[in-house]
C-alpha cells in the first residue's frame, strides 16, 4: 500500500510547497514529476513530427506517440487503439461527437436527452445541435441528492431520443450516474450514449465496453497528465462511418484539386500536427495512476471527505450539497456558508493558503436547480492528507467570524 | 492592508449592515449590473432631478466586497451632478486598476478610497467595481 507521505515527493509543487492546501483537484490535478519529465524526453531525445517522417527521429515520435494511444485506450476497455482519439481536453471531444456524428445523425422532432447535472461543455454542443437540427433538448432530473433514478430516465428517453449525453460523474456534486444502466435502455430505445467522464476517470476504473458507452470523452489534465491533451474513445463502427470534424494535415489518403479522401481512424479525426508530447504525458500520468492503485486511491479519498463531511456537518451555518454519504462523492465537497458569498469563502480561504473554487462551475443549470447562485468547493486526491482537512476545516471554521458574524 | 483586515475593518459593515440596500422610491432611473462569472446580480436606482443626483440606493446580492464597494458608492453619490459622479467613477476605476495612487487625489473618494488594496486583488476587481460600473453604464444610456 502506498504512503501519502512519500506519494508527495513525486510531486514538486506539493513537496516544495507544504503550507499549501491544494483542495481544487477537480478543476485540475497536479502533475508528479515522471509526467513532465515524459514530456521533456520526447521533445529532448526523439522529436520531430510523427507520423510523416521516413527518418529514425521520426519514426520513434511516432511510436511513442502510439504507444501513448495504446495506453490510453487499453485504461478505459476500448477494444483497439484505433478507438482513442486524441483531443486537447473533454470539451473538445464532446464538440467533435457533436459536430461529426451529430450533424448527421439528428433530425427534426428527434430529441437529445441530457442531464441537468451537466457540465457546460455537455450541454453547449448539444444546444447548438439541437437549434441547427431542428431537435428537441429533455432534461434529465434528479432527485435532491443529484441521483438520477431509473423512473426518470426511463420517463425521459423514448422512441423518440436519438442522443442520450450523460456525465459520469457530476463535477459539482460528485455522484456517479448509472452510466450502464442508462446506456442499456437507451440502447433499447435505439439512442447513441454520449458519456463525458472527465471527473470519473481520474477516480475510478472505467470500462467502456461494460458500460457499452458509444462514446466517452476526457481530459489528461484531470488525471494528472498535461493540459492541452484530451481523449475520445468512439465504438470503431460509430468512428469509421462518421465524416471529419477538423480537414489539414495528416488525415488524408489522397488529395486532389477537388476533393480528398481520409486517412483511416484515428487518423481522420486527429487534423494537423498531433500534440504527441503531451499525449506521452497523459499516458506517462495514466501508468502512474495504475500504480497508485484504485483501492489505494479509493480508500484515501473516502477517508478525506468522511472526515471533511463529518465536521462540516457539525456547523449550522453549512449546507452541503449532494449525497449524505460521503462514499459518494468522488473527492468533491460541494458546500454554501449561510450569509457569506463563495467567493469571500475562497478569497479568505486563499489569504490562509487553501486553495478551493468558487462559482457556478460551469453547471449554471445545475446551479439554477439547486437554488443558488453560486457554491464554494472542496476537492480532494488521493495525495491529499488527513492534516490538510484539520487544516481545511481550522480555516473553514473561522470564515464567518472574518466576514463580521458573531456565533452564538 | 491584507483581505481579512479589508473585511474586518471596511467592508464587513457596509455589507452586513448596508444603508442604501433598498428598492427605491421615486426612482428615475434603474439598471441590473451583473458578474456573470461570480453571480453578483445588483438592481441601481437612482433618483435624478434637475441633473443632481438626490437619492441611490440598489438591491440585489453578491460577495461582500461589490455589495460593500455598491454601497459606498450610493452613499458619496447623493449630491453630486451627474458629471461629477462621472469623474467620481473615472477616479474610482483608475484606483481598483491601480493606475492611479495619489492619496490627495483619492481624498476625493472618501470611504471608497479605503477599498484601494482591491487593485492587489486581481481576481476582486469586478467585484469591486460592479456598482460603478452600472451607475456609468446608467448614465451614459441616459444622455
Amino acid at each position: 500500500m502506498p504512503d501519502v507521505k512519500h506519494i508527495r515527493n513525486d510531486f514538486p509543487i506539493l513537496r516544495d510547497h507544504p503550507d499549501v492546501v491544494y483542495f481544487d483537484n477537480a478543476a485540475t490535478a497536479q502533475r508528479p514529476s515522471c509526467v513532465t519529465e515524459e514530456i521533456r524526453k520526447f521533445y529532448d531525445e526523439t522529436n520531430a513530427n510523427p507520423l510523416r517522417g521516413l527518418y529514425d527521429w521520426s519514426m520513434e515520435a511516432t511510436a511513442r506517440y502510439e504507444e501513448a494511444r495504446a495506453v490510453c485506450a487499453s485504461f478505459i476497455g476500448a477494444a483497439r487503439p484505433e478507438e482513442l482519439i486524441f483531443t486537447r481536453n473533454t470539451t473538445e471531444a464532446l464538440n467533435l461527437v457533436a459536430y461529426a456524428f451529430g450533424a448527421e445523425h439528428i433530425s427534426a422532432g428527434d430529441e437529445i436527452v441530457l442531464s441537468v447535472t451537466e457540465h457546460h461543455s455537455n450541454i453547449l454542443p448539444w444546444q447548438m445541435l439541437a437549434e441547427k437540427n431542428g431537435a428537441a433538448l429533455v432534461w434529465l432530473e434528479p432527485d435532491e441528492e443529484g441521483f438520477i433514478t431509473a423512473e426518470e430516465y426511463r420517463a425521459k428517453i423514448t422512441e423518440k431520443t436519438k442522443l442520450v449525453a450523460i456525465g459520469h460523474v457530476s463535477n459539482v456534486l460528485g455522484v456517479t450516474h448509472p452510466v450502464k444502466d442508462i446506456a442499456a435502455y437507451a440502447h433499447e430505445k435505439g439512442a447513441v450514449v454520449v458519456v463525458d467522464g472527465a471527473q470519473a476517470v481520474p477516480h475510478m476504473a472505467v470500462d467502456v465496453k461494460e458500460l457499452d458507452a458509444d462514446f466517452y470523452a476526457f481530459s489528461g489534465h484531470k488525471l494528472m497528465g498535461p493540459m492541452g491533451i484530451g481523449a475520445l474513445y468512439g465504438k470503431y463502427a460509430l468512428l469509421e462511418q462518421m465524416q471529419p470534424f477538423l480537414r489539414g494535415g495528416e488525415m488524408i489518403e489522397y488529395v486532389t484539386r477537388e476533393e480528398a479522401t481520409w486517412a483511416e481512424l484515428p487518423h481522420k479525426f486527429e487534423a494537423g500536427t498531433v500534440n504527441a508530447a503531451d499525449a506521452c504525458g497523459m499516458a506517462r500520468a495514466v501508468a502512474y495512476l495504475q500504480d497508485i492503485g484504485w483501492d489505494f486511491l479509493r480508500k484515501q479519498e473516502d477517508l478525506l471527505v468522511a472526515k471533511m463531511m463529518a465536521e462540516m456537518e457539525k456547523l449550522p451555518y453549512i449546507r452541503i450539497f449532494g449525497s449524505k454519504d460521503p462514499a459518494k462523492h468522488n473527492g468533491i465537497v460541494t458546500f454554501t456558508i449561510e450569509g457569506v458569498h463563495p467567493h469571500d469563502i475562497s478569497s479568505v480561504l486563499n489569504e490562509d493558503r487553501v486553495c478551493i473554487r468558487a462559482g457556478h462551475h460551469c453547471a449554471q443549470p445545475l446551479m439554477q436547480f439547486l437554488k443558488v447562485g453560486s457554491t464554494a468547493r472542496a476537492s480532494v486526491y488521493f495525495y491529499n492528507t488527513e492534516e490538510e482537512v484539520d487544516i481545511f476545516l481550522r480555516h473553514l471554521k473561522n470564515i464567518r467570524g472574518v466576514m463580521g458574524f458573531r456565533e452564538d | 492592508m491584507d483581505l481579512k483586515n479589508l473585511y474586518r475593518e471596511i467592508v464587513n459593515e457596509h455589507n452586513l449592515n448596508p444603508a442604501h440596500k433598498h428598492a427605491l422610491e421615486g426612482a428615475t432611473h434603474e439598471l441590473r449590473g451583473v458578474n456573470p462569472s461570480c453571480g453578483d446580480d445588483i438592481v441601481l436606482y437612482l433618483k435624478i432631478e434637475d441633473g443632481v443626483v438626490k437619492d441611490a440606493a440598489f438591491t440585489g446580492e453578491g460577495c461582500a466586497i461589490s455589495q460593500a464597494s455598491c454601497d459606498m458608492m450610493c452613499d458619496q453619490l447623493i449630491g453630486l451632478t451627474e458629471a461629477e459622479a462621472l469623474s467620481r467613477e473615472e477616479l474610482f476605476h483608475g484606483m481598483i486598476r491601480g493606475e492611479v495612487t495619489d492619496e490627495a487625489a483619492l481624498e476625493e473618494l472618501d470611504e471608497a478610497a479605503s477599498l484601494q488594496d482591491v487593485a492587489h486583488m486581481p481576481a476582486r476587481v469586478k467585484c469591486a467595481l460592479l456598482g460603478w460600473r452600472t451607475m456609468k453604464e446608467l448614465l451614459g444610456q441616459k444622455a
